[in-house]
C-alpha cells in the first residue's frame, strides 16, 4: 500500500505544519480572480494586432458558388480578406481518425472549406481588421453565393438508403462502428425471471464556456517563430498541431496559456476557425486575435451527448443481473474532430455500461454516423453521463419489474469491494473500487426513511416527489491507450520541474494546465508537502510550452493524479538534493536532517539547524565555500506515465430528491447527495465544489440544456435566452462526501475528480422523476427533462 | 465620435466614443479595466455586472456615449475601496471561484445584496445571483460565501 | 458580436425629440434603457440608425397621482415599480409582477416604456396594464393621445405607436380591484412560458368584470374574453373557476415555440387560470 506516511516521503512528524495533502488549503488563484486581477486571452493585447471575424455557412449543406470580396474590402478598418483557397496555400488539411479504432473513418478538414460548407455555423470566410467590429462589418459586406443542397440531419436514416452521403469519397456517412460481446447474450436473456428494456436519448447538448474560445497568434518573420496565446487545455498538443498545419517545426511554435476561462473538454479540439487564425498570422506577419462571439459559439463549440441509445436487462428471480444488451447510434456532425476524433464518446458508452456491476454477459454496440449539424466530441464525463443515464434507467425498470427496492437490487449487484482487480466484460480493468463502501456512505447521508414517509405524505395531497440513485465509474489517469496507440501527438505522460531560489523560494513548472479547478493550487499544495515549505513560498507556472516540461495538459482528469504524482516525485528529488547539500554544510549526513516549514532540521530532535534562505545563500553566491565535488543544482524533473493499469478508474453514487408539478411538467431539484471515490483527496475544498460543479452540468444536460435544430439542420438555440444554462436560484443544495481506495500506480495515489458529477447527475435525476411519477404512471427516458416531455409522459398532451 | 466626461471608479475620464461602443468596451479597450469580461454581449449572462450612478448595470447593455456625467464603479475600483474585502475573503475562504470569468460580475450582484441590508435566505439569495451565469461551480459555494458575509456583518456592532 | 455602426443623439427635452426625429426621419429610433434593444442589435438584423437617448427628458418622470389616476412616466424603472410606495398602494399588482422581469441589473435600467414600446408577448408589463385597464398616453410633436392598453398592442412586437410617437406614460385606474400575476417559467428570471394576470372585484360573492390577461401564449397579451364572461356575474368556487377554464378554448391561438406545441400552451394557460382564480378565493377566506 502506498500510504503517504511522513516516513514514505521523508517526512519525520504527521502533523507537520507544511503536510498540505489532504487539508483545504485555499487557492492561491482566487485573490486575483475577486478582484478583477486575472489576464484571460482577450485581455492580451499586442502592437500592430488585428482581429478576425468570420462568416458563417448560413445552410447546413451548400456549395460555395462564388465569393465576391470587393465590397468587405472597402469597409473602413479592414485589412484582408481569406478564402479556404488562400490559407489552403499554406495550411494542410487534417484528417481525424485514430488507428485503433478499427475501421475509422473521416474526411479531410481545411481551416475553411474550399467549395462545400457541411454545418450551419461553419467558417466559411475571414475578415481581418483593426478591432473586431470592423472586421464583422467586412463579414456584413461580404457577397457569399451558396447553393444550398440536401442536409443530412436525421442520424437514424443517416445509413439508409437515400440518405445524403455528405463526403461522397467516403462512400457513405459511417464513421465507426464496435461491438463489445462476451458471456452468451441470447442464453441470458432466454433464461431471465425478468427483461426490461427502453430506449434512451440523450440531448445534444455543448459546454458553454464564460470564456468563449481565444486566441491569439503572432508570427515574428523575423525569427520564424510562431508564438499562440491561447485558451486551451493542451498547449503542447497545439503546438504539435500549429507546426505540422502549418509546416513549420514544432521548436519554433510556442502555445502559451493565459487564464483560462473554464474549458470542460471544450478547449482541447482543434477548431478550424482558430487554425485559420494561426494561419492568417503566419500569412501577414502580424498577430491576429479571434474571440468568438456567444453566437458563434453556440454554431462552433463542439457539441456532445447527441445519442439514442436502446438497451434491454435481464435479471434473475433474486435479482441478479444476467445481462446487458445495448445499442448506441449517435451523430457527430460532418467532420470526425481532430486529434481526439469524435468516436470515443460512443466508444466510451460501449466500455462503461454496466459498469458498476458485477454480470458476465454483455453486447454493444455504437454506430457513429456523419450528420450536418455543428462537429460533436469530448465533453465533461464523456460518454458516460449516457452509460449511467442508460444502465441505472434498466436497473430501475428492474427493480420496478421485481418490485424490489432499488437500493437493494444494487446493493445485490454492484462490485464487491475485494473482489479486485477486476475486469468488466467490455474489457475494463478495475484496480480498485469502492461501491458498496460508497453506497454505505451516501445512506449515512440521505435521511431515507424521512424520505420515504415525506414523499407517501405528500402523494396523498397530489404532490410527486421522487428519489432516484446512480452508481456509476469515472474513467481518469489515461495511459497512451487512450490516444496514443492510435496514433495522435497527446501525451498521456507529463513532467514537473521543481527548483529552489536563492531566497528559498520554489518555483514548480509542470505540462498540466489551470482551467480553474484548482491545478495550479494542489501542485502548490504537493509541491510544498514534498520540499518541506510553506505553501506560499511555491510558485508554479504552468501553460507554456517554452518554460514547461513536455506534457498532455489537462482533460480526462490527469492534473492531479498524473501532473501531481511527477510534481511529488520531483519535490522529493530536490528535497533529498537540498539534503544533500545542507548535510555538507553541517557536516552531518543528509538522512539525519529534514526539511519543514522552510527550515534544514535535525530530523530526530526536530531542532532548527539553518533556513533554505542561508542555504540559498550560499549556494548561490559562496558556492567557493562548498566541496569541490559536490553536486549543488538545486532543480530536479520527474515524469510520470502509468504503466500498470490503461485507466484509473473510479466510482461513486449520486442521489436525486425532486418534486414534479404535474399540472406543468416542472422539476423542482429539492437536494441532491454525491459520495465519490477519487483515490487520494489532495484538497477537499477544491474537491467538493468541482464534484457540486459536475453535477450541476448534469443537472443542465437532464432538466435544461438543448441544441434543438429544425429539420433543414438550422440551430435554433443560438443565444443564452434560448440555451438554457443552469442558474442558481434553481440548483439544490449538494452534499458531498468521499471514499478514497488511492491508486497504487502512484506514490501520490489521486485518481481523477473533476467529471464525477456529470457523470451520475442525469441518471440520478431521471431515476427519481420517474420514481415521483410512478403512482401516475409516467416514465421518461429522453433528455432534457422538459415540460413538455413529461406532461407528454402523463398524456396531458398528445 | 461623441464626447463624454464621466467618473470611472472615482477618477474623472475624459474621451471621445463610438456611438456603438457598449460600457464593457470602452472601459477594457480605452481605459485597460480588463476586469469587467464580455461573456455574452446580449445581457444574459452577467458577467460584465457593474455598477452605475450606485446600482448594478449589465456592462454589455449600456452605450458608453449615454454615459456623460455618469459615476462607474467597476470590480477594480470596488476592489481598491475595500467596500467588500470581506466578500472577497469569504469567496476565497469558500474557494467560491474556478475559472474567475463570472466573477467580477458576481461579486459586484452580490455587493448590492449586501448593500440592500436585510438578512435573505439562502433561496433569496439564489435568486438574487441567478442572473450570473457560473458555469465551474456548483453555485453553492458562492452562496455560502455571500451568506458568510451577511452573517458576519450583521453580527459586527 | 458588435454592434452595427450607428448615430447617437441625446434629447432633453420633448422639443428637442421632435426636432431630432423630424429631422432623422426614418433613421431615428428612440432609446430609453435599452435592455430590449442593445440586446437585439448585437444580432445585425438591422441598421439602427441614430439612437436618440431619452433618458435625459424629465418629463417622461415621475410617479404620481391625482386621486382619479396613477400616473407612471416612461421612464419608470423596472426597479421603481419594485419598491415606489405609491405603487404598492394603488396598483400592488405592479408591486408584485416588476420583480419577475428578468434580473436586478436589468431591472435597475430597463423601463416601463420600453418594456411596452417592445410588446415582448411573453413579457409581464403589457399584460398588467391590459388587465388593469390602464391607458397608454402617446405623444409626438403632434401633441398626446390617450390609447387604452387592450388597443395597444396590435401584434406581435407591434404596437398603435406611429412613426416618430413615443410612450410618454401611463394611467391607472385607482379603483379596489383585486389583482394577482403567475406565471410558468423555467428558471427565475426568464420570459415566460405561459402567465396569467387577472384582475377583479368582488361584490359580495359575485364577480365583477373581470379581466383575466394571458401572455407567453399569443402575438400579444390575450385578453380572454369567453373566461372572463363566463365568471362574470357568478361567485368564485369550484364550477365557475371551471366553467373559465373551459371557455379559454375560444379565447386562446398560441403559436408553437421551444417549449411547447400549442397544445401545452393552452393547458398551462388552464393551469394558471385554476391557480390565479384559487388565490383569489384563498384571499377571499383570509379576509372573511
Amino acid at each position: 500500500m502506498n500510504e503517504i506516511t511522513p516516513a514514505s516521503i521523508g517526512l519525520s512528524r504527521e502533523d507537520l505544519p507544511n503536510s498540505y495533502i489532504g487539508r483545504s488549503v485555499p487557492r492561491p488563484n482566487v485573490p486575483k480572480l475577486v478582484q478583477g486581477r486575472a489576464t484571460y486571452t482577450d485581455d492580451v493585447t499586442l502592437p500592430r494586432m488585428l482581429h478576425a471575424a468570420f462568416l458563417r455557412s448560413p445552410h447546413a449543406h451548400a456549395k460555395i458558388s462564388a465569393i465576391d470580396a470587393a465590397r468587405a474590402k472597402a469597409v473602413p478598418g479592414v485589412v484582408r480578406v481569406f478564402t479556404g483557397h488562400d490559407l489552403a496555400k499554406i495550411c494542410d488539411p487534417w484528417v481525424a481518425t485514430l488507428d485503433h479504432l478499427k475501421g475509422m473513418k473521416s474526411a479531410p478538414q481545411y481551416p475553411l472549406p474550399l467549395n462545400r460548407a457541411t454545418w450551419q455555423g461553419e467558417p466559411i470566410v475571414a475578415v481581418v481588421a483593426e478591432t473586431r467590429a470592423a472586421a464583422e462589418d467586412g463579414v456584413a459586406a461580404l457577397d457569399v453565393e451558396f447553393e444550398a443542397l440536401p442536409a443530412q440531419t436525421d442520424m437514424e436514416t443517416a445509413l439508409a438508403p437515400g440518405a445524403v452521403v455528405i463526403h461522397p469519397e467516403l462512400g457513405d456517412n459511417l464513421v465507426f462502428t464496435r461491438t463489445a460481446e462476451s458471456g452468451d447474450i441470447a442464453a441470458a436473456f432466454a433464461a431471465a425471471h425478468k427483461v426490461v428494456e427502453a430506449r434512451f436519448v440523450t440531448g445534444r447538448h455543448t459546454g458553454v464556456t464564460l470564456e468563449a474560445r481565444s486566441i491569439i497568434a503572432d508570427y515574428n518573420p523575423a525569427d520564424e517563430t510562431l508564438t499562440v496565446y491561447h485558451s486551451t487545455q493542451a498547449p503542447h498538443m497545439m503546438q504539435g498541431v500549429f507546426a505540422k498545419q502549418l509546416r513549420m517545426k514544432e521548436g519554433d511554435v510556442r502555445v502559451i496559456c493565459k487564464d483560462v476561462g473554464g474549458s470542460f473538454g471544450i478547449k482541447v479540439h482543434v477548431y478550424p476557425d482558430e487554425v485559420a487564425v494561426a494561419a492568417m498570422a503566419r500569412i501577414m506577419g502580424r498577430p491576429v486575435k479571434f474571440v468568438a462571439d456567444r453566437f458563434e459559439s453556440f454554431v462552433s463549440d463542439i457539441h456532445a451527448r447527441d445519442h439514442r441509445i436502446k438497451g434491454r436487462l435481464a435479471v434473475d428471480a433474486e435479482g441478479r443481473v444476467l445481462a446487458f444488451d445495448i445499442d448506441d447510434l449517435t451523430g457527430i456532425g460532418p467532420y470526425s474532430v481532430y486529434p481526439r476524433t469524435s468516436a470515443i464518446e460512443g466508444n466510451q458508452v460501449v466500455n462503461l455500461c454496466g459498469g458498476p456491476y458485477d454480470f458476465k454477459n454483455y453486447r454493444c454496440t455504437t454506430t457513429v454516423v456523419l450528420q450536418n449539424k455543428t462537429p460533436t466530441c469530448q465533453y465533461r464525463a464523456v460518454g458516460h453521463p449516457i452509460a449511467t443515464a442508460v444502465t441505472e434507467g434498466l436497473m430501475d425498470l428492474a427493480a420496478e419489474a421485481l418490485d424490489m427496492d432499488p437500493v437493494e437490487l444494487r446493493r445485490r449487484n454492484l462490485i464487491r469491494d475485494d473482489a479486485y482487480p477486476y475486469t468488466s466484460p467490455p474489457g475494463m480493468r478495475f484496480e480498485g473500487l469502492s461501491h458498496h463502501a460508497s453506497l454505505n456512505k451516501l445512506l449515512e447521508m440521505v435521511p431515507l426513511d424521512r424520505i420515504r414517509a415525506d414523499q407517501a405524505e405528500a402523494r396523498q395531497r397530489g404532490v410527486y416527489r421522487g428519489i432516484g440513485f446512480a452508481s456509476f465509474i469515472e474513467l481518469t489517469n489515461p495511459s497512451p491507450f487512450m490516444y496514443g496507440i492510435g496514433g495522435a501527438r497527446i501525451s498521456a505522460q507529463d513532467g514537473c520541474t521543481v527548483r529552489m531560489d536563492p531566497d528559498g523560494s520554489i518555483v514548480a513548472s509542470s505540462g498540466v494546465t489551470e482551467q480553474g479547478q484548482g491545478t495550479e493550487a494542489i501542485l502548490a499544495q504537493i509541491v510544498a508537502h514534498g520540499v518541506g515549505v510553506p505553501v506560499n513560498r511555491v510558485k508554479i507556472i504552468t501553460g507554456d510550452t517554452q518554460t514547461t516540461p513536455y506534457g498532455g495538459g489537462t482533460w480526462a482528469c490527469r492534473g492531479a493524479g498524473i501532473g501531481g504524482e511527477a510534481a511529488l516525485q520531483s519535490a522529493i528529488a530536490l528535497k533529498q538534493q537540498i539534503l544533500e547539500v545542507a548535510g555538507a554544510m553541517l557536516q552531518a549526513s543528509p538522512e539525519t536532517l529534514d526539511i519543514a516549514m522552510g527550515e534544514i532540521t535535525d530530523k530526530a530532535s526536530g531542532k532548527p539547524r539553518m533556513t533554505l534562505f542561508e542555504l540559498g545563500r550560499i549556494v548561490y553566491f559562496r558556492g567557493d565555500t562548498l566541496p569541490k565535488d559536490l553536486q549543488r543544482e538545486l532543480v530536479q524533473t520527474r515524469h510520470f506515465i502509468t504503466k500498470e493499469y490503461p485507466f484509473a478508474f473510479t466510482n461513486g453514487i449520486q442521489a436525486s430528491w425532486v418534486e414534479v408539478d404535474a399540472a406543468t411538467g416542472m422539476v423542482k431539484l429539492l437536494e441532491h447527495w454525491c459520495v465519490e471515490d477519487c483515490g487520494r483527496v489532495i484538497n477537499p475544498l477544491l474537491v467538493d465544489e468541482q464534484v457540486r460543479g459536475g453535477i450541476v452540468q448534469g443537472i443542465g444536460g437532464a432538466l435544461y440544456e438543448h441544441c434543438v435544430y429544425d429539420a433543414e439542420g438550422n440551430l435554433l438555440t443560438t443565444t443564452l435566452a434560448d440555451y438554457l444554462v443552469p442558474m442558481s436560484a434553481e440548483m439544490p443544495e449538494i452534499h458531498v462526501g468521499h471514499v478514497e481506495t488511492p491508486t497504487r500506480e502512484s506514490l501520490l495515489g489521486a485518481k481523477g475528480a473533476g467529471e464525477a458529477g456529470t457523470a451520475g447527475a442525469p441518471a440520478a435525476i431521471m431515476n427519481a422523476i420517474n420514481d415521483a411519477l410512478r403512482p401516475i404512471k409516467a416514465r421518461v427516458h429522453e433528455q432534457p427533462f422538459t415540460p413538455e416531455r413529461i406532461l407528454r409522459a402523463l398524456g396531458t398532451i398528445a | 465620435m461623441i464626447p463624454i466626461t464621466l467618473t470611472v471608479n472615482g477618477e474623472k475620464v475624459m474621451r471621445h466614443v463610438e456611438p456603438r461602443r457598449h460600457l464593457i468596451d470602452f472601459l477594457r479597450l480605452d481605459l485597460g479595466l480588463t476586469g469587467s469580461h464580455a461573456g455574452c454581449e446580449h445581457g444574459v449572462c452577467g458577467a460584465c455586472t457593474l455598477r452605475v450612478n450606485g446600482k448594478i448595470m449589465r456592462g454589455c447593455l449600456i452605450l458608453a456615449a449615454s454615459l456623460d456625467g455618469a459615476d462607474v464603479v467597476t470590480i477594480e475600483g470596488i476592489s481598491e475601496s475595500g467596500e467588500v474585502a470581506d466578500l472577497q475573503a469569504a469567496f476565497v475562504a469558500r474557494n467560491a471561484a474556478q475559472c474567475g470569468f463570472c466573477t467580477p460580475g458576481m461579486v459586484m450582484t452580490a455587493a448590492e445584496l449586501l448593500a440592500e441590508g436585510g438578512s435573505p435566505t439562502r433561496g433569496e439569495i439564489r435568486d438574487y445571483l441567478s442572473g450570473n451565469y457560473c458555469r465551474c461551480t456548483g453555485y453553492q459555494a458562492i452562496v455560502d460565501a455571500v451568506e458568510d458575509t451577511l452573517r458576519s456583518r450583521s453580527a459586527a456592532p | 458580436m458588435k454592434w452595427p455602426s450607428m448615430g447617437y443623439a441625446r434629447a432633453k427635452t420633448l422639443a428637442e425629440l421632435w426636432s431630432a426625429l423630424a429631422a432623422l426621419g426614418d433613421g431615428g429610433k428612440i432609446i430609453a434603457g435599452g435592455q430590449t434593444l442593445l440586446a437585439t442589435l448585437a444580432f445585425r438584423l438591422s441598421e439602427p440608425g441614430t439612437l436618440i437617448d431619452i433618458n435625459g427628458i424629465n418629463e417622461l418622470r415621475g410617479i404620481s397621482t391625482n386621486g382619479q389616476v396613477l400616473r407612471l412616466g416612461a421612464l419608470t424603472l423596472h426597479a421603481d415599480l419594485c419598491v415606489d410606495p405609491l405603487v404598492k398602494a394603488h396598483a400592488p399588482l405592479l408591486t408584485a409582477a416588476a420583480p419577475l422581469i428578468a434580473h436586478p441589473a436589468i431591472r435597475n435600467r430597463g423601463t416601463l416604456g420600453g418594456s411596452l414600446a417592445y410588446a415582448d408577448p411573453a413579457a409581464e408589463l403589457p399584460a398588467c396594464m391590459v388587465a388593469l385597464g390602464a391607458t397608454i398616453i402617446t405623444a409626438s410633436a403632434k401633441g398626446e393621445r390617450r390609447i387604452p392598453a387592450a388597443a395597444f398592442f396590435t401584434d406581435l412586437l407591434q404596437t398603435a405607436l406611429e412613426p416618430q410617437e413615443i410612450i410618454a406614460a401611463v394611467e391607472i385606474p385607482l379603483t379596489k380591484r383585486l389583482g394577482a400575476i403567475e406565471e410558468i417559467t423555467r428558471r427565475s428570471g426568464d420570459y415566460a412560458m405561459a402567465g396569467l394576470v387577472a384582475t377583479l372585484a368582488l361584490d359580495a360573492e359575485r364577480v365583477v368584470a373581470p379581466r383575466l390577461v394571458h401572455f407567453g401564449v399569443g402575438n400579444i397579451p390575450v385578453l380572454a374574453a369567453a373566461a372572463s364572461r363566463a365568471l362574470e356575474g357568478r361567485s368564485l368556487d369550484r364550477a365557475s373557476i371551471s366553467a373559465a377554464q373551459a371557455a379559454l378554448a375560444d379565447d386562446l391561438d398560441p403559436p408553437r415555440d421551444l417549449h411547447g406545441p400549442p397544445e401545452m400552451k393552452r393547458h398551462l394557460a388552464r393551469v394558471l387560470t385554476e391557480r390565479v382564480l384559487q388565490g383569489f378565493l384563498r384571499e377571499k377566506v383570509q379576509a372573511a
